[in-house]
């Protein structure tokens, strides 16, 4: 699982839908891995402005990678900078979580990734 | 033919025979991959998007998604949900680009308000009529399902989901959520009375204030059928003793079997004050 799709999940109880603690979900006991997929600026461009910042520093600090600036940088900073794109698209895409867990702040509940599938089925009392 | 909505839930129904046979199977990829064009069609991404893939199974549809061409706005990455667990293992071994998720579409979409530009979704959402055990309904599985891809999609985004509905009932029933969600919401109907009819319920949030059936300006031969019109004209009151409200009130004694006058063009008219 690519940590872009970590900073767009949320836990799926119901309970927790509207507390503030269940976004971003904590990554606990992470293999990660990391694939090649070929560097397109223009996604970058167009999803950084949903990318959570404030969640992404916390799921960088959490999985131990070098920090990232404390402020999103824009796009126009992007397209001046090659180094900065090209160290977004490896943190953002390339990097995927392969085996481990994601611990949700609220509730604890914990979503088991296998093989880079997170599994997200919930017992029916849950939902 | 037989449905295999019918028979069992789809995380046992697709079990490892029968996601490899989907898989394998060249006259479903073929379908699969028209189906999926069609939809890219309706969702006209300008640049390259984050797209949901409900019911990804296989990743059939996804491989197109990642394949898109860059003058036609591509190559989007994608997300993919999938309620069985035998599909994903043949999307891992086909090693494909998106992400993976094991999760039930009708327990909701656990992903944070404004996530994605779009969605897509081929032969799931039928799915979700069938209430598996007693103490889940189908209703309430599709409005969690809708709810949840609603609050996903960012302002503007917009969902097209293929699906096979059973009969009229489930047609209404999904669109009839969908709606409720809150969705701008059309069906469009390829080949429709045919054996091959494809439905494709197009999803808008609203955003640019443009009607649902702008989605299909531009395509070649669409006929738009608005049914909204025709369910504000029924609401309106015919008058007693209007032109209308003769010919209805013929018709109804023709049905009682009773002998009724011809109609003509002078049917409803006032006659004429000689005096």
């Amino acid at each position: 699982m690519k940590v872009l799709t970590l900073n767009f999940l949320t836990c799926a109880v119901k309970a927790c839908k509207s507390t503030s603690t269940s976004f971003p979900l904590h990554p606990k006991d992470c293999e990660m891995v990391s694939d090649t997929i070929e560097p397109n600026p223009k996604l970058l461009y167009n999803i950084l402005p949903r990318v959570n910042w404030t969640a992404l520093l916390t799921t960088v600090a959490e999985l131990g990678f070098p920090e990232l600036p404390p402020n999103p940088p824009t796009i126009e900073e992007l397209q001046a900078d090659e180094k900065m794109t090209q160290e977004l698209h490896t943190l953002l895409l390339e990097t995927q979580i392969s085996e481990g867990c994601l611990v949700c702040g609220n509730c604890g509940h914990a979503y088991a990734i296998k093989e880079g599938i997170a599994n997200f089925l919930l017992p029916n009392h849950l939902v | 033919m037989s449905r295999p909505e019918d028979t069992l839930p789809p995380d046992l129904h697709y079990n490892d025979s029968e996601a490899k046979k989907y898989t394998t199977s060249s006259r479903i990829q073929n379908i699969q991959a028209q189906m999926t064009n069609r939809a890219l069609e309706l969702l006209k991404l300008k640049e390259p998007s984050l797209i949901l893939d409900v019911g990804c199974g296989s990743g059939l549809s996804g491989e197109i998604l990642s394949s898109v061409d860059p003058q036609e706005g591509g190559p989007h990455i994608w997300v993919g949900m999938d309620i069985s667990a035998s599909m994903l293992d043949v999307a891992l071994q086909r090693d494909i680009e998106g992400d993976l998720m094991l999760a039930d579409i009708g327990q909701g979409v656990p992903f944070r308000a404004g996530s994605f530009d779009a969605a897509i979704s081929i032969s799931a959402i039928q799915w979700l009529c069938n209430a598996d055990s007693n103490d889940v309904s189908s209703t309430g599985r599709l409005s969690r399902f809708f709810n949840g891809l609603y609050a996903s999609l960012k302002r503007g985004g917009k969902a097209v989901c293929q699906f096979y509905p059973k009969n009229e009932q489930q047609r209404t029933m999904i669109s009839g959520a969908a709606i409720k969600a809150g969705f701008g919401a059309g069906i469009l109907e390829d080949d429709p009375g045919t054996k091959n009819g494809k439905l494709y319920l197009v999803l808008e949030v609203g955003g640019d204030g443009g009607d649902i059936t702008g989605v299909v300006k531009g395509l070649d031969g669409v006929d738009v059928v608005d049914a909204r019109r025709k369910h504000a004209e029924k609401g309106r009151k015919i008058h007693k003793g209007s032109k209308a409200w003769i010919m209805g009130k013929k018709e109804q004694m023709e049905r009682k079997g009773k002998v009724v006058k011809n109609n003509s063009k002078y049917t409803g008219r006032k006659r004429k004050i000689t005096f």
